[in-house]
């Protein structure tokens, strides 16, 4: 039996990393939100904000926690897998993970044990302090490898040193690496869509007691809260899209060329809402506007767009995979905006709470923005190959040559089962955590609070 | 001194800290399956709860040190170490899953899987660890393009096996002292039972290791034995013209190791808890401080030709990256220390059950 290294250490780290990217983006979310509750909470002295709180730090806690683990082996995979590409690129690609550790790793990790343990040990104002730290740490970890990841997008400020076998890319300036061409779109691209996943679930988990009638008070002040979060994060991710269509087609050519399975460069490129493409045949289907690529790219409906046959066949990506993840991923943006503006307008008007079938689009809707971020990132990656570092290193020349078919083979089994048995697990205690609830709050305790609040919300009265 | 030396302080200092911290925590697990009762076995988890997540970070900092100051390192190692390395992530997934769910149910069977899984996970982490090391002492099989061209049953040769079960007994020990701080009562009393077992079976695999290791591999002294041992690689010029400082310090730090290690007996019986762990994480420092001297300038040492071992030089990102990152960690490091020792310190004193706990 032979078996194909590559293939199987591309497959390695593309389960690992989709595993592991389930968990961060719902950390980095519902931490701001934390934020949010725990400073009301800190202003109004309201027991239902820290009830709320309470509650859902431990549905954070759930997430963080298998974030955290299955991250480790994100950190070590270039060794284990990619010792060439680590070689090669180490000089550079190193510092944002070690920065990574200690700017946000040690940061994260200190406070969450404040956040989770510390209720009873320091004073409100420095729990909130903690919340606050815990958040800022989970975005700058976002930050960091996010660097380190456009930097395998747009390499710039390196240059490469010796030849053949001894041939690596060195620095040559660290700002330059750290604000490469793309990384703060791709960052900001990344959190924003991390803050829809985290509130998504808050939503979801908000519109599920909302339609069993539990823990109406949390329920209907974590929903207002999170639909907020979710509707202007959503509002902006068109924009931020956009800003980084731009960046692609000014640096990555083909691979917005692939997004859109364009092979022939010309003016006026449709944009296609939905459909397929044959990269055998050349040609791409589906509902389009006509012209409107060349306007995104270019603000023109005449701007030229470059094409795949610009491009030697083997150095295309796979094209129908990131035809089809692009547009999901673009088609549930929209939806995350219709869905979280139908909300707030119902809000607005105190009709949600009646409005059972939108709870319990809620209440799935939480799969979606996961969904989006899993296919954002395939389009990205997928999009960047054969290239592992864009332009300098192929993907198939970056693998460990002391590592067989048969061992990676061994730990991708080995990852799997234990992936799947968490998966459950997680999906088990959450389960269990929502079906709990919080503490149910006494109304009787919160009365003064409770008239100002009426004026101010937007939810319709129980009846 | 150069940025190379200043960066293999620093990895170094990173792997004492994160032995001396999660250290502790992999003891706790190893003496977990001890504990009988459900409250005992809780106190243990909750005793490591708030601070076991950071004290991780210091290996996935000192990974990413590694990464950045000395590529070739990270690569050969993890690459070279591929299943053991593998084996050891799932472990640390278990260890840290194992700690957040096993308390989320009644149900005795779910308990006691988590429990058992907690205590596997420590003992293998730990024993690979010390593998790890032990084939670093004895040199692995890297060839001239720096890869590993050894297998897999190379690693688990009988010299790495033995520094595995004294890294087992090294952090059971050190896990001990450290549940003696955070237990009281009748639990205490075990725990200090159990502190005088864990010491005894450390004294003996360490005088075991010490004597094989000398018998292998003399030449691990050479940098400290006032130039009468030739090493199997050249010294380095700091190792040369210091030699009489460096051996004479070398030395004193062999002779503190070993009151160190008296001192957590003496301290046991005494019941004085703190500077029982402070002679317990000093030992661990001193093992690894050793250890580092023994090997140094080389991170990786190969038994093909020592001219193909990866040293400070042949395996360090170019001056530039180690600058930037050098001031880097100048900035981080009093960040992190600073919450470091502020979590600690609210977190001080006994082990309670509360309604956070695990």
């Amino acid at each position: 039996m032979s078996l194909d290294v590559e293939i199987l250490a591309r497959f390695q780290f593309a389960l690992t990393i989709m595993f592991h990217y389930i968990f961060p983006p719902f950390s980095i979310g519902t931490g701001l939100l934390l934020v949010i509750m725990e400073s009301l909470y800190v202003k109004t002295k309201n027991p239902v904000y820290e009830k709320m709180t309470r509650f859902w730090i431990k549905i954070f806690a759930a997430n963080f926690s298998i974030g955290v683990a299955t991250g480790i082996v994100m950190e070590f995979e270039f060794g284990t897998n990619w010792a060439t590409y680590s070689r090669y690129v180490g000089d550079i690609f190193g510092s944002p993970l070690a920065a990574e550790g200690i700017f946000a790793f040690f940061l994260e990790s200190g406070f969450l044990a404040i956040l989770l343990f510390g209720w009873e040990r320091v004073s409100p104002r420095v729990h909130l302090f903690a919340t606050c730290m815990v958040a800022l740490g989970s975005i700058m970890s976002g930050f960091w490898i996010v660097v380190a990841n456009s930097w395998m997008q747009t390499p710039v400020a390196f240059h490469i040193v010796g030849e053949g076998l001894n041939a690596r890319a060195e620095i040559t300036d660290f700002w330059g690496m750290v604000f490469n061409p793309s990384s703060m779109i791709r960052f900001t691209h990344t959190i924003v869509g991390a803050f829809i996943q985290g509130s998504f679930l808050v939503i979801s988990v908000s519109a599920y007691y909302l339609l069993k009638d539990k823990h109406y008070e949390i329920a209907r002040r974590s929903m207002r809260i999170s639909l907020i979060v979710a509707f202007v994060s959503s509002a902006f991710q068109p924009i931020l899209g956009h800003i980084h269509a731009q960046e692609v087609a000014e640096y990555q050519p083909a691979k917005l060329a692939a997004f859109e399975g364009h092979y022939e460069t010309q003016k006026q490129v449709p944009l296609y809402l939905f459909g397929g493409t044959d990269p055998e045949t050349a040609s791409t289907y589906g509902v389009k506007v006509p012209g409107m690529l060349s306007f995104l790219v270019g603000d023109d409906f005449d701007h030229e767009v470059k094409g795949l046959n610009e491009f030697p066949r083997d150095e295309w990506p796979n094209v129908s995979l990131i035809f089809q993840t692009y547009h999901a991923m673009v088609a549930l943006g929209i939806y995350f905006i219709g869905i979280t503006a139908l909300g707030i307008i119902l809000i607005s008007l105190k009709k949600l709470a009646t409005k059972k079938w939108l709870l319990k689009i809620f209440v799935i809707s939480v799969i979606f923005p996961v969904l989006a971020n899993q296919f954002g990132w395939i389009s990205a990656e997928a999009g960047r190959q054969p290239w592992i570092v864009y332009g300098l290193l192929k993907t198939s020349d970056a693998l460990s040559k002391s590592v067989s078919a048969e061992e990676v083979l061994i730990s991708i089994i080995m990852f799997m089962i234990v992936y799947l048995l968490l998966f459950f697990v997680w999906i088990y205690i959450l389960n269990k955590e929502i079906k709990h609830g919080p503490e149910e709050v006494d109304l009787d305790q919160e009365t003064d609070y409770y008239h100002r609040k009426e004026r101010l919300g937007f939810f319709t009265k129980r009846d | 001194m150069d940025y190379q030396v200043a960066w293999y302080l620093i990895v170094g200092i990173l792997l004492i800290g994160y032995a001396i911290l999660d250290g502790f925590d992999l003891g706790v697990g190893i003496l977990h399956l001890f504990s009988k009762t459900d409250h005992d076995r809780r106190i243990f988890l909750n005793s490591i709860g708030p601070v076991w997540d950071g004290n991780e970070v210091w290996l996935i900092t000192a990974g990413g040190a590694l990464f950045a100051a000395f590529p070739d390192v990270y690569a050969t190692a993890f690459s070279g170490f591929y299943l053991p390395f593998q084996i050891l992530l799932v472990a640390l997934i278990f260890r840290a899953v194992a700690l957040e769910f096993r308390s989320k149910e009644k149900m005795k069977w779910w308990r006691n899987t988590w429990d058992r899984a907690f205590a596997t996970a420590s003992i293998i982490a730990s024993l690979l660890f010390g593998i790890a090391i032990g084939n670093i002492v004895i040199g692995m099989e890297i060839g001239a393009d720096k890869e590993y061209a050894g297998t897999f049953f190379n690693h688990l040769n009988g010299y790495s096996l033995l520094t595995g079960l004294f890294t087992v007994s090294l952090f059971m020990l050190h896990g001990a002292v450290y549940l003696m701080r955070k237990t009281e009562g009748n639990l205490q009393e075990q725990v200090r039972k159990w502190t005088f077992r864990a010491f005894w079976i450390f004294i003996v695999f360490y005088f075991v290791v010490t004597a094989y290791t000398l018998f292998l591999k003399p030449q691990m002294v050479a940098n400290f034995s006032f130039g009468m041992v030739q090493g199997d690689f050249d010294k380095h010029p700091l190792i040369i013209d210091n030699q009489y400082f460096i051996s004479i310090v070398a030395w004193l730090v062999v002779i503190l190791n070993f009151l160190a290690i008296l001192n957590i007996h003496r301290n046991v019986v005494k019941k004085k808890e703190l500077p029982a762990f402070i002679s317990s994480s000093l030992s661990i420092a001193a093992l690894i401080s050793l250890f580092a001297l023994g090997i140094f300038p080389n991170l990786m040492i190969s038994s093909i030709d020592p001219a193909f071992s990866l040293d400070i030089y042949n395996a360090s990102s170019s001056l530039k990256t180690l600058k930037i990152m050098f001031f880097v960690a100048l900035v981080g490091v009093p960040f992190v220390l600073s919450y470091t020792i502020a979590i600690y310190w609210v977190f001080r004193g006994k082990t309670t059950l509360g309604e956070n706990s695990y």
